[in-house]
């Protein structure tokens, strides 16, 4: 079985978001990049494939050559091999459109994205490569079993969860629940001397027209200082009269 | 034209269906033009119209009964062709978001998700949404023919119209790839408000210290009508189930009303439910990060305050009877 990880390389999670150029770019100064926790999650249970069904794990990632610790990363983690499409990922669609053509061309049973991105939380990509490959898609997916070409997979639904039966070529959008949080794995020393020869192909994209172009960006406006309360009866008081939500 | 989808659930049109046949007006008069509602199996369409729906395409078809997203993204794609849709709306639900991309592929349309209010221009046509998990917003140009926008949950609001909708049958080409995916079990607690559809959360975290304690939060939930939730510590411990943990790396809340009862408001759990309208925090320790981001907050012991609370909220619920 041959798997292909989408990595999404997004600001750590405690990264103070700004902006520069009049606000029409991400300031990326000081900011900690990380894999997309999304796509760990995926990238963990790709591990298990390997493991105990022999699985290969490719990994992937659409961007420019900043993002390649991010990718040894995930090698260290256990990846046999990473590619960089160079060109930067400014719209969901054009990223969907380049990682379609590798899935296509590299024979890929099972390619695993995440349920969505922490940077422009678009959602799109996974559903979108299936889309354009004519894969079978599963978003939100919290459990994968293959057997064969037949798959199992468990997407969470708002109240509750779906068990459905498809079959290979798949594509998810995975989240928590693949694996759960303590299964993450932390590069040990060997993994990240071992990712150093693992190859890490880069590969010029192919032509592409741009559906969507981002052309300014903007925080939300401070908020108001809280108000402190000393009794419940107050506090019932101001969401009724003031607040006006109960 | 602007399409738009209406979701049910169980043939009863969902309250976000009819923001979003309000949001499809409001553009629909931007461009000078009219709104047709798609609908798949709902029993009673005559609600749409009271929103801005000039026409309404019922599909019926015993085959759509359970949610599929590539059948019903085909739908709607045969749909929005038909039609001449210059637009295609849809809402933040897990189902929406889940055909949108099928959608956007099969249509050759730009989507953007999450977006906040009316389009900034309809030409070139530019929308305001959500990016960095609530930190920022940013303004994208949707460049083809054909847009595809996905409203933000409580971001536009009910508004009325009065247009009358005529209703018309609509027979949408169903190949056997849309049928691909078999559901063999569902596995759905009916009797409990959702996250995704609650008006008012309450969340827990870890100043909870244990499992044990969460009898007191869901009856306030419960006195509410709310959904309850937690911080992500709290379903790592396995003390509330995963599909409760919310934040940046859980699910987005963007509900009237958030409770927060000790939690310390971390950034990573702030990002998550910060496009909530009013929140209140409930902590033991003044310095707790949460207050910054709060609207209303009382400072003292959660295992005091919330039963009060809930006391309380019993009376005021029954004089407001
Ligand atoms: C990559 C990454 C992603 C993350 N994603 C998320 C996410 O999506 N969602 C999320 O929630 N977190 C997330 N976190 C974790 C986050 O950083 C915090 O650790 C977490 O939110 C803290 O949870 P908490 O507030 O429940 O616990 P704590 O930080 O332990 O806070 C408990 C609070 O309870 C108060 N308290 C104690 N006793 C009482 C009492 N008797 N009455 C009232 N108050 C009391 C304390 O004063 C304290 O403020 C993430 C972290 C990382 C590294
Ligand atoms: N530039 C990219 N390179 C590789 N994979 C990506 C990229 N952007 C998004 N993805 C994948 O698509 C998922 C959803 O991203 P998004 O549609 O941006 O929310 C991510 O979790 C990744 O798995």
């Amino acid at each position: 079985m041959k798997i292909l990880v989408c990595i999404s390389h997004v600001p750590d999670t405690t990264s103070k978001i700004n902006f520069t150029e009049g606000d029409t770019k991400f300031d990326t100064s000081g900011v900690q990049f990380v894999i997309n926790p999304n796509d760990e999650f995926g990238l963990t249970r790709a591990m298990w494939f390997k493991e105990k069904q022999g699985a290969t794990v490719h990994v992937i990632n659409v961007g420019g050559a900043e993002t390649e610790p991010t990718l040894r990363k995930a090698l260290a983690i256990g990846a046999d091999e990473a590619i960089r499409i160079n060109t930067a990922a400014t719209d969901g669609f054009t990223v969907a459109k380049q990682l379609a053509n590798v899935a296509k061309e590299g024979g890929y049973d099972l390619v695993i994205g995440g349920r969505e991105s922490i940077d422009f939380n678009g959602g799109m990509v996974p559903g979108m490569v299936a889309k354009l490959t004519g894969a079978n898609f599963v978003n939100t997916c919290i459990g994968i079993e293959i057997e064969g070409d037949k798959a199992t997979a468990i997407r969470e639904i708002d109240g509750g969860k779906e068990t459905l039966k498809t079959s290979l070529p798949l594509v998810i959008g995975g989240q928590k629940g693949l694996v759960q949080e303590s299964d993450l794995r932390i590069p040990n020393m060997r993994g990240i001397m071992q990712a150093r020869t693992k190859p890490l192909n880069v590969k010029e994209p192919i032509a592409s027209s741009e559906e969507t172009a981002t052309v300014a960006f903007e925080k939300p406006a401070p908020k108001g200082a809280v108000k402190l309360v000393d009794s419940v009866d107050e506090l019932v008081n101001l969401l009724h009269n003031e607040a006006k939500v109960i | 034209m602007i399409l738009v989808y209406t979701e049910s659930e169980e043939g009863k049109i969902k309250k976000i269906a009819l923001e979003a046949v309000a949001y499809a007006k409001g553009i629909a008069d931007q461009m000078g033009t009219s709104v047709t509602a798609v609908a798949i199996n709902t029993n009673d369409v005559s609600e749409l119209g009271k929103y801005g729906a000039s026409k309404v395409l019922e599909v019926s078809n015993d085959k759509l009964n359970k949610f599929n997203a590539e059948a019903y993204a085909d739908v709607l794609a045969q749909a929005a062709k038909n039609e001449d849709a210059k637009v295609v709306v849809l809402t933040s639900s897990a189902n929406s978001k889940f055909l949108a991309p099928a959608l956007a592929v099969n249509l050759e349309a730009g989507y953007v998700p999450n977006v906040v209010t009316l389009p900034e221009s309809t030409s070139p046509f530019k929308v305001k949404h959500n990016v960095f998990t609530n930190k920022a917003f940013a303004v994208t140009e949707i460049k083809t023919d054909r847009k595809i926008v996905g409203i933000g949950k409580n971001s536009y609001g009910l508004k009325e119209s009065e247009t009358s909708a005529s209703t018309e049958a609509f027979t949408p080409n169903l190949d056997a790839h849309d049928f691909d995916m078999e559901i063999v079990s569902v596995d759905k607690a009916t009797d409990k408000v959702t996250i995704a559809d609650a008006e008012i959360v309450v969340s827990g975290g870890r100043g909870l210290k244990g499992p044990e304690n969460w009898g007191m939060l869901e009856d306030l939930a419960k006195t509410l009508g709310a959904a309850t939730a937690c911080s992500k510590p709290v379903s790592d411990l396995g003390w509330r189930p995963h599909s409760e943990h919310v934040g940046q790396t859980g699910k987005p809340v963007a509900s009237n009303l958030y409770i927060a009862v000790g939690i310390s408001g971390a950034i990573q759990h702030l990002a998550g439910i910060n496009a909530s309208k009013v929140k209140v925090v409930i902590n033991n320790d003044p310095e707790a990060p949460f207050f910054k981001a709060a609207d209303y907050g009382m400072v003292g012991d959660a295992f005091e305050i919330v039963p009060k609370l809930t006391e309380k909220l019993k009376e005021f619920k029954a004089q407001n009877a």
